[in-house]
C-alpha cells in the first residue's frame, strides 16, 4: 500500500462553518481508518473574519501540519486570495462558480496591508483584479480549479425538501464543498454519512438536510470532475480502537479522570472551551458503589476570583483547578504567591497564545514559558508541566493533580492554542495504569492525641495535611511569613526554617519524580546533534527527525516537559556530549534556551524561533534543521509559514 | 457539653491598639459560635488584609488570612467545595468595597450561603490612616494631609443592588446586638451581609465611639447624651421579604432607610429574603447529590488508588470505530 498524506484546507467567513467542515471531514476520514490532524485558525471576531482549518490525512501518525495544501475548499473568494501560494501543482481549489467576477480589491475583509501586497503580486502577474483571472493564473501552475454553481444545488436541495427560502438553507454551503472534496478524492460517502450523523447528533433536524447536500455535491463533482483530480483516498480496515480530540478536550477528560471535581474559569480564548466541555458533562459515573461523582465548573467575576476560589476550595480536600490564558494568568499572579505561601495544592491550566498585552487572542504563541516559571513575588515552590501534544495533555493533566497534592504545591500545566484548538487522532488512552496519589493526608483518627501543625517543619519540606473542617485539626493559613501552626510570625529564624521548608520541596521533586516524567528523548543517544525543545513544536520536529534520519542524518530530540523544576543535571550530560544543539521554540527569544544555558553554562548553538502566531510546520522545522546539519544555517533562524 | 465563648480563644496575643474597635466584634463573635453551638472544627474563618484580617488567628476555628481584597473569592470556594463548613468572611471596608468590590457585587450574583462581616472605620488603618471608600466627602480625619475628594460609599445599599439577601448593620461597641445580627446573619440561608461600624480610635477621629455615643448631644431634659444610633427592631420597620411580590417595596424601603446619617444612624437589620434560591439549591437543582456528596466529599479513587470514574461517555463521543 502507498503512503498516503493528503491536506485538505477549507476556509470562510466566522459563522459560516468551518469549524463544522472540518470536523465532519476529519471525522468521515478517521472512521476510515486513517490518521487525521487539524489545525484551527480564527480571528478574534465573531462573523465575518477570514477562518480556516487546515487538515493532513494519512495512511500513518501524523503529529503536525506541513506546508502544502492539495485540495483548497473554498467558501468565498478571500480564501482562495489568502491561500491559493499554499496550493501545490496537481492540487486543486473548489470554488463558487458566481464568485469568479469578485473583485479582489473589493474584498472588504481584507486587511490594508495584505491588499497592497496583492495588488503588487497581481501588476507582477500582469493580472486584473478579477478572481477569475488570479484562478485562470493559478492553472499555469498546474492548479485544478473546479468550478462549482452552488446556487443551483442549493436551489435543488430546497426543491427535495420543500423549502421556500434559499436564506433558509444558505447554511449548507460548508456542507457542499464537503461534498464536493469528498467526490473529488472518492472517498466512501457512507463514512461522511456517518460523519455528518455523529456531528449533528444534537440536532437531528438538519442531520436530513445535510446529508442531501452533501450526496447532491458528493454526485456532482463525480459526474463532472472525477478524472480531473488525481488524489484518490480509500478507508483502511482499523486494527485498533482510535479516538479524535482536542487539546481542550483532552485536558478536560484527563482532570476529571484524574480526580478534579472543582473548576473556575473567566471567559478567555483559548481557555474557556475546556471548562465549557466539562460543564456540559458535570455528571460523572463513579465506579464505587453507592458514591456519586460530579465537577462544579464555576465562571467567576475575573480571574482574581478565579485562582482564589480554587485555592479555597483546594483547602477543603478537593481537588481544584482553573484555567486560562496569558492575560488571565497575569491577573493571578498574586493569588498564584498565596498559593505558594500556603502550598495549596492548586492546579491552573494555562493556554498560553500570542502576547503581549491582547497580542494575538486567538493565536498561537510560546511566550509565556519564563512568565510561568516566575510569576509571583517572593520565591516558592511550584511545578511548570508543559504537554508536548494532545495525548500528553490528558496524561499531564492528571499528573500536575498528583503533584500538586504530593509536594503540596501549584502546579502550572503549560499549553498552547495550537494544542488546544487543534485535533488529532490516537489510540485509546491507556487508562488502566494511572493511579491517583493523595500525598500525606491525616484525617480525624490520626489526629487523636496529637497537636496538628499545618506547616511542621520535616526532612524534605513537606508536611502532612489535614481539609478544612476535620475534627482535631484546626490551623490557620495566611499570605503573612507564618509559623509552623499558620499564625503570622516575623521571628528571624521562623522565617529563614519556613523559607528553607518550602524550597526545599524543588530539591524533594528532583528526587522523588522519575526523570521519565520529566524529559522525552527521541533518537540516537550519541547523535552529534541534539534539538532542544518544549511543547507543541514537539510533532513538528519528531516528523522533522524522522525525515532527516531516514536521509542519513544524526540526530536526536530533547523535549523538556517538566520546564521548572528542570532536570538540569540530567539535561547537562545530555547536551555536553553534542557538537550541536539547536533549540526549536515558538518565541522570540528562546527562552528554555535561556534557562539552560543559565543553568548549566551550555549555550544553544543555533535556534529555530517563529512567533507569527501560527504553529511550526514540519515542513519549515524540517528544512531549517537541514540547513544547521548542512552548515549553511546562521545562528537564528525565525520561521514565518501560515497565514 | 455546652460551648462556652472562651472556647473559641486562641493563645495568640492580639494586637490591635488599645480601644479598638475589633476588640467587641471578636468577642461577639466568639459569643455567637457559642451561643450556636458551633463545634469549632465546622467553622472556617475567612479573612481579607487589614487589621481586621488578623481576626482568625484570634479564634479557634479554621482560619483562612487571605489576600487584600480576596476574602470573598476564598470563602466562596471554601463553601461551594464543601458546603457543610460555616464559613464566615470578615474584612475591612476598604477589603471589601475598594480592591475588593468587583467580587463584593458579583457574590450578590450567586448568593453562596455564608456570612460576611464588614469592619467599618472609614480609614485603612494598617497603611496609618488613608481614606477608605465609605468616608464620606470631604471629611478630613486627623490621619490624611487633605480633605477627602472622593464621596463615601454605602455598603448597605450597594449589597441590596447587587442581590445580598440579607443586609444589616451592627455597632462594634454593642456587643450583645451585635451578637443577635450574627446569630441572625449566619442562621439566614444565602449570603449575608452585615457591615459593622466599627471606631478606629488611632486614626479616625470623627467616628469616634463618642461621637456614636453622642457625647455632643446632650439633651436639655434628660441631660444625657443622644446617641446617634437607634435600632431598627426598635421601630415600626420589618425587614423581611415575605412573598416575592414584596421584594421590590422592601428594597426601597431599606435604601431610603440606609440613606439615613449624621445625626440619626440605624442599625439592626435593613432587608432579608429567603424566597431566592441560595447558590446550593442552585447546584443541587443540576446536581441532586451535591449536598450529600459536595465535591470535597467525593472519593476520586478506589482502593488500587485507580481513578474512580468511568469515562465512557467523554471518550464515546470521540472513538472513532
Amino acid at each position: 500500500m502507498t503512503e498516503l498524506d493528503f491536506n485538505w484546507m477549507a476556509g470562510g467567513p466566522q459563522g459560516s462553518g468551518v469549524d463544522a467542515a472540518a470536523n465532519i471531514f476529519g471525522r468521515a476520514c478517521a472512521y476510515g481508518g486513517l490518521y487525521v490532524y487539524g489545525r484551527r485558525e480564527y480571528h478574534s471576531n465573531i462573523k465575518g473574519l477570514h477562518s480556516y482549518f487546515h487538515l493532513r490525512v494519512s495512511t500513518h501518525e501524523v503529529l503536525a501540519n506541513v506546508n502544502d495544501v492539495d485540495l483548497l475548499a473554498a467558501f468565498d473568494a478571500e480564501t482562495i486570495v489568502r491561500h491559493l501560494g499554499e496550493v501545490v501543482p496537481g492540487g486543486g481549489i473548489i470554488v463558487d462558480k458566481d464568485q469568479l467576477n469578485t473583485n479582489i480589491s473589493a474584498i472588504p475583509t481584507l486587511p490594508l496591508e495584505l491588499k497592497s501586497t496583492l495588488r503588487r503580486y497581481l501588476e507582477s502577474r500582469g493580472l486584473s483584479d478579477r478572481l477569475g483571472d488570479l484562478l485562470e493564473d493559478a492553472k499555469k501552475r498546474e492548479i485544478n480549479i473546479f468550478q462549482v454553481p452552488y446556487m443551483d444545488l442549493l436551489k435543488q436541495i430546497a426543491t427535495k425538501l420543500g423549502i421556500d427560502k434559499l436564506s433558509k438553507i444558505m447554511r449548507t454551503i460548508n456542507v457542499l464543498t464537503l461534498g464536493i472534496s469528498f467526490g473529488l478524492i472518492d472517498y466512501e460517502i457512507e463514512l461522511v454519512e456517518k460523519a455528518i450523523k455523529a456531528f449533528f447528533r444534537e440536532k437531528p433536524k438538519i442531520i436530513e438536510m445535510n446529508i442531501l447536500a452533501m450526496s447532491l455535491a458528493y454526485e456532482y463533482a463525480k459526474e463532472n470532475f472525477s478524472e480531473d483530480f488525481k488524489f484518490k483516498i480509500k478507508s483502511l480496515p482499523v486494527r485498533e480502537e482510535r479516538i479524535l480530540l482536542s487539546g481542550n478536550q483532552a485536558v478536560a477528560i484527563g482532570k476529571v479522570l484524574g480526580g478534579c471535581r472543582f473548576q473556575t474559569y473567566y471567559p478567555i480564548t483559548p481557555a474557556a472551551d475546556e471548562s465549557e466541555y466539562i460543564e456540559s458533562h458535570e455528571i460523572l459515573k463513579s465506579k464505587i458503589p453507592g458514591e456519586n461523582a460530579g465537577v462544579v465548573v464555576l465562571q467567576t467575576e475575573d480571574e482574581i476570583s478565579a485562582i482564589n476560589m480554587a485555592s479555597g476550595a483546594a483547602l477543603t480536600g478537593v481537588r481544584a483547578s482553573t484555567s486560562t490564558s496569558g492575560p488571565g494568568f497575569s491577573l493571578m499572579v498574586e493569588g498564584l504567591s498565596w498559593a505558594g505561601n500556603n502550598e495549596v495544592p492548586v492546579v491552573i491550566t494555562y493556554y498560553q497564545r500570542g502576547a503581549p498585552s491582547t497580542g494575538l487572542p486567538t493565536r498561537h504563541g510560546q511566550d509565556d514559558l519564563r512568565f510561568a516559571i516566575h510569576a509571583g513575588h517572593g520565591e516558592f515552590p511550584r511545578i511548570v508541566l508543559a504537554s508536548g501534544d494532545i495525548r500528553e495533555c490528558f496524561y499531564d493533566a492528571i499528573a500536575a493533580f498528583n503533584y500538586a497534592e504530593r509536594f503540596q504545591l501549584p502546579v502550572i500545566h503549560l499549553i498552547d492554542k495550537a494544542l488546544a484548538n487543534s485535533f488529532q487522532t490516537f489510540p485509546m488512552f491507556e487508562i488502566k495504569d494511572i493511579k491517583i496519589q493523595r500525598g500525606n493526608i491525616l484525617n480525624e483518627e490520626d489526629l487523636r492525641g496529637i497537636e496538628y501543625k499545618r506547616f511542621a517543619f520535616t526532612e524534605g519540606g513537606i508536611s502532612p495535611r489535614v481539609f478544612l473542617g476535620t475534627k482535631g485539626g484546626i490551623h490557620w493559613y495566611t499570605g503573612d511569613e507564618h509559623n509552623e501552626f499558620g499564625h503570622i510570625s516575623e521571628e528571624a529564624d521562623n522565617r529563614t526554617k519556613m523559607m528553607e521548608k518550602r524550597m526545599s520541596k524543588l530539591e524533594t521533586i528532583d528526587r522523588e519524580i522519575s526523570i521519565n516524567e520529566k524529559i522525552n528523548f527521541f533518537g540516537n543517544e550519541d547523535a552529534d546533534n541534539i534539538v532542544v525543545s518544549w511543547g507543541s513544536p514537539k510533532g513538528a520536529i519528531i516528523e522533522a527527525l524522522n525525515k532527516l534520519t531516514s536521509e542519513g542524518f544524526n540526530l536526536s530530540f530533547l523535549q523538556v516537559r517538566m520546564v521548572h523544576p528542570i532536570p538540569i543535571q540530567h539535561i547537562k550530560e545530555i547536551l555536553q556530549k553534542a557538537e550541536r544543539i539547536i533549540d526549536v521554540e515558538m518565541n522570540y527569544s528562546g527562552q528554555l534556551g535561556g534557562i539552560i544555558r543559565e543553568k548549566t553554562g551550555i549555550s544553544m548553538d543555533f535556534q529555530i524561533l517563529k512567533y507569527n502566531g501560527r504553529p511550526m510546520t514540519s515542513t519549515e522545522v524540517y528544512n531549517a534543521i537541514k540547513l544547521v546539519l548542512q552548515g549553511r544555517a546562521p545562528k537564528r533562524q525565525v520561521l514565518n509559514y501560515g497565514s | 457539653m455546652a460551648l462556652s465563648w472562651t472556647d473559641f480563644k486562641t493563645d495568640v496575643f492580639i494586637d490591635w491598639c488599645p480601644g479598638c474597635g475589633n476588640y467587641g466584634i471578636l468577642t461577639a463573635l466568639q459569643m455567637t459560635l457559642a451561643e450556636l453551638g458551633l463545634e469549632p472544627h465546622r467553622v472556617v474563618l475567612v479573612s481579607g488584609i487589614g487589621c481586621s484580617g488578623k481576626l482568625p488567628h484570634f479564634v479557634k476555628a479554621y482560619g483562612v488570612h487571605t489576600l487584600h481584597g480576596r476574602v470573598l473569592p476564598f470563602a466562596q470556594g471554601i463553601k461551594i467545595a464543601n458546603p457543610s463548613l460555616e464559613v464566615i468572611a470578615i474584612g475591612g471596608d476598604g477589603d471589601g468595597l475598594g480592591i475588593g468590590a468587583g467580587h463584593f457585587v458579583n457574590a450578590g450574583r450567586r448568593n453562596v450561603d455564608i456570612t460576611y462581616l464588614i469592619h467599618n472605620n472609614g480609614v485603612y488603618g494598617l497603611t496609618k490612616g488613608q481614606a477608605s471608600p465609605t468616608l464620606k466627602l470631604n471629611l478630613k480625619v486627623k490621619s490624611i494631609p487633605k480633605p477627602n475628594l472622593n464621596e463615601g460609599m454605602n455598603p448597605i445599599i450597594l449589597a441590596i443592588a447587587a442581590g445580598y439577601t440579607f443586609v444589616a448593620r451592627a455597632y462594634a461597641y454593642d456587643t450583645k446586638h451585635l451578637k443577635e445580627i450574627l446569630k441572625q446573619a449566619i442562621r439566614h440561608k444565602g449570603l449575608a451581609l452585615v457591615d459593622i461600624l466599627q471606631p478606629c480610635p488611632t486614626y479616625n477621629d470623627i467616628n469616634t465611639k463618642e461621637w456614636y455615643a453622642g457625647l455632643d448631644r446632650i439633651d436639655p431634659k434628660t441631660g444625657k447624651p443622644m446617641s446617634r444610633l437607634y435600632k431598627l427592631e426598635e421601630i415600626d420597620y420589618d425587614p423581611t421579604v415575605h412573598n416575592p411580590d414584596e421584594e421590590l417595596d422592601k428594597k426601597i424601603a431599606a435604601i431610603e432607610k440606609a440613606k439615613e446619617w449624621g445625626d440619626k444612624i440605624p442599625i439592626g437589620i435593613f432587608y432579608k429574603n429567603e424566597l431566592v434560591p441560595a447558590f446550593h439549591e442552585r447546584i443541587a437543582k443540576r446536581m441532586p447529590f451535591y449536598l450529600s456528596s459536595p465535591p470535597a466529599k467525593q472519593i476520586i479513587h478506589d482502593s488500587n488508588n485507580s481513578p474512580a470514574i468511568y469515562i465512557d461517555e467523554f471518550l464515546e463521543e470521540l472513538k472513532m470505530t
